[in-house]
């Protein structure tokens, strides 16, 4: 039997009882639109997470106050309350830490931030002259805080474009107002540049103020919550990691490393951790949707057997006229694959469809990738043939005579 | 040339033994209308089976155009019912929804024939039995019963097989479209010189044929040429 006549065949049986082709078509249209959907949901966020950690600064080591923990936990606690890193701390390790290109030792925690009438809760960044070069920062307008600031306890302040426009509106004139942090004023002197990033870390909704003044103004004491340290390259961060560990621990007498009251984290291993949440995430998401993938499939199986069971006699003909074993399969295998193709192109586009509206109403990136599709279409292909191969050898194994005389 | 030979059949259903047909020998012509006749529970079914090579005797030979088919594989069998048998069946057995040219083309696609080939042929096989030009696109369950059994024969003949065996086909049929589908097959064989085996359990029906093949309890009773063949000339009725 020739492909073409085979795919005839197809054709004008699946169009016999078109309802019933539609419907087994939906179930894997289902299955797959929402393989392709959910996953480009969690490629998506995978993505969005991964340039969001990748935008706070190349080469970072973060040394954070609290006990040695795995990378995750940090992630999932944020920045620990533990007051153990202090000023002298940072001081040190510019002082010792050579192969560091720059430190920037940090206080930061929310306040209510109020100008003229309006307020937001923003996260106030207490830094020093440095940081821009260690986090990626960039000013757009005005100057960022200068060590001139640090040491005159100025009180000054730097605006994320967020902060400005929650503030004073979208694109204002910021510079030389007013903000009030915590019933004290500061004159904004800059805005940083846009760098987008979403949610709780995004570095546009942030204020800074020189780290002297937080201390003195805000925090009323001398710690700090975060030291960031900026490597040369990628190759000397192990041994910056190294470096900072053994000069605190020393500075500590804690001979230890398990009882180190801090803990030393490198970007990659924020960005590792990170990635090998949203890979669970998108696993998840595949499962559940491969799920209705397999429901849709067990359909085809359901009609395809139907079918078989309608046509005995049909069968029976076909074999008194001279069709093989192969042929009679062929033709079976063949409607089931063509319904599940259809179904993966279908669904294909539909998926493609909710990833695009869940980005356009839901503003959730998302990503479809190739792979997903490629997939998705492999998987559709497998259905057809997995769940279509029993009923095709049930038909192929009907003996003639009685397939003729079925009733 | 059809040659029968000491055919045994015996259906095996666990431990009991089911006798199909018992020592069963005859040869059939090129050429010729044979009816075989018996009641139901004669072993005439079996017969026509493992004549239309849809079984295999348990034992003895049967040769369908030289070829032994009495031992072959399914795929075998199927092979020898593609090129040599065109099967004609009480329930017409169409494809309901498909056209009449293409129920008529159907052996062709499994015998492997150029699409444009097989339009002619179906053609030509649709003037042999004598169904009207214009019914030729109308979808097969549009038809009368006996343009239905028409189209059948015409199925059966389109790959020109060695030898056309008819299963009851005037059994759903009233008497007067009976006369005609017998008569189709009286002129198929006086005309175009096809082998025709028609198995049936009515004498008025085997009465057509040449002759006639009796059989009851799986073996055969009489082999004799019919004496009073009926004749009906087609375009008469």
């Amino acid at each position: 039997m020739k492909i073409s006549d085979l795919l005839q065949e197809t054709y004008s049986s699946l169009t016999v009882n078109k309802m019933r082709s539609g419907l087994t078509i939906l179930g894997i249209v289902i299955g797959i639109g929402s393989v392709i959907a959910m996953v480009s949901i969690g490629q998506g966020a995978q993505n969005s997470i991964e340039s969001s950690i990748q935008s706070i600064g190349s080469n970072l080591v973060l040394v954070m106050p609290g006990a040695q923990r795995g990378a995750g936990v940090q992630v999932s606690a944020g920045r620990g309350s533990a007051q153990t890193l202090t000023q002298e701390d940072a001081d040190a390790i510019i002082k010792e830490v050579t192969l560091a290109k720059a430190v920037a030792p940090e206080i930061s925690r929310r306040y209510q931030v109020t100008a003229r009438g309006t307020n937001t809760n923003v996260s106030v960044v207490g830094t020093v002259a440095a940081y821009p070069e260690v986090r990626n920062i960039e000013v757009d307008e005005g100057s960022f805080i200068s060590d001139q600031n640090v040491q005159s306890l100025s009180r000054v302040a730097v605006l994320g474009p967020t902060t400005r426009d929650d503030l004073f509106g979208e694109g204002a004139e910021a510079i030389g107002q007013t903000v009030r942090i915590n019933k004290v004023d500061f004159k904004i002197i800059g805005i940083t540049k846009v760098k987008g990033g979403t949610g709780f870390g995004s570095q546009d909704d942030m204020v800074f103020v020189p780290l002297s003044t937080a201390q003195r103004f805000l925090a009323g004491d001398t710690y700090v919550t975060t030291i960031s340290v900026g490597a040369q390259d990628q190759n000397s961060m192990a041994d910056i990691q190294q470096q900072i560990s053994d000069l605190l621990l020393e500075r500590r007498h804690i001979t230890d490393p398990q009882l180190a009251d801090f803990s030393v984290l490198n970007q990659a291993d924020i960005a590792a951790t990170a990635s090998s949440v949203t890979n669970t995430l998108t696993i998840l998401l595949g499962a559940i949707a491969g799920i209705s993938l397999i429901v849709g499939g067990i359909g085809i199986m359901n009609m395809m057997l139907t079918t078989v069971t309608e046509r005995t006699r049909e069968i029976g003909l076909r074999k008194a006229i001279g069709a093989k074993k192969k042929d009679i399969s062929a033709q079976f295998l063949t409607e089931s694959v063509m319904l599940t193709f259809l179904g993966g192109i279908i669904g294909i586009i539909f998926g493609w469809l909710a990833a695009w509206g869940v980005t356009q109403f839901a503003g959730i990136t998302t990503q479809v990738s190739l792979l997903s599709i490629t997939l998705a279409v492999g998987v559709s292909a497998t259905i057809g043939i997995v769940f279509g191969y029993y009923p095709a050898r049930r038909a192929a194994s009907l003996n003639p005579i009685e397939a003729l005389r079925y009733e | 040339m059809i040659e029968c030979e000491k055919i045994n059949k015996i259906y095996k259903n666990g431990d009991v033994e089911t006798l199909g047909v018992k020592e069963v020998s005859f040869k059939i012509n090129n050429g010729e209308f044979v009816a075989i006749m018996g009641p139901s529970g004669s072993g005439k079914s079996t017969l026509m089976h493992i004549l239309g090579a849809l079984d295999s005797p348990t034992s003895g030979t049967y040769k369908l155009d030289g070829q032994d088919v009495s031992k072959l594989s399914d795929d075998e069998l199927a092979d020898v019912r593609k090129n040599k048998i065109g099967f004609i069946f009480q329930s017409f057995n169409l494809l309901s929804r498909a056209t009449v040219l293409r129920n008529v083309m159907l052996p062709l696609v499994y015998a492997g024939i150029p699409q444009l080939e097989r339009e002619e042929k179906a053609e030509q096989a649709l003037i042999a039995t004598d169904l009207s030009k214009d019914r030729w696109h109308h979808l097969s369950n549009q038809l009368s019963g006996g343009q239905m059994q028409r189209v059948a024969i015409a199925r059966a003949l389109v790959n020109n097989p060695a030898l056309i065996l008819a299963d009851e086909p005037t059994g759903n049929l009233d008497t007067k479209t009976g006369e005609i589908v017998l008569s189709t097959f009286q002129e198929l064989n006086r005309e175009y010189h096809h082998t025709v085996v028609l198995i049936t359990h009515e004498l008025y029906v085997a009465e057509h044929a040449d002759r006639i093949i009796h059989i009851q309890d799986g073996l055969i009773l009489k082999d004799e040429k019919n004496p009073k063949k009926r004749v009906i000339n087609n375009h008469l009725v």
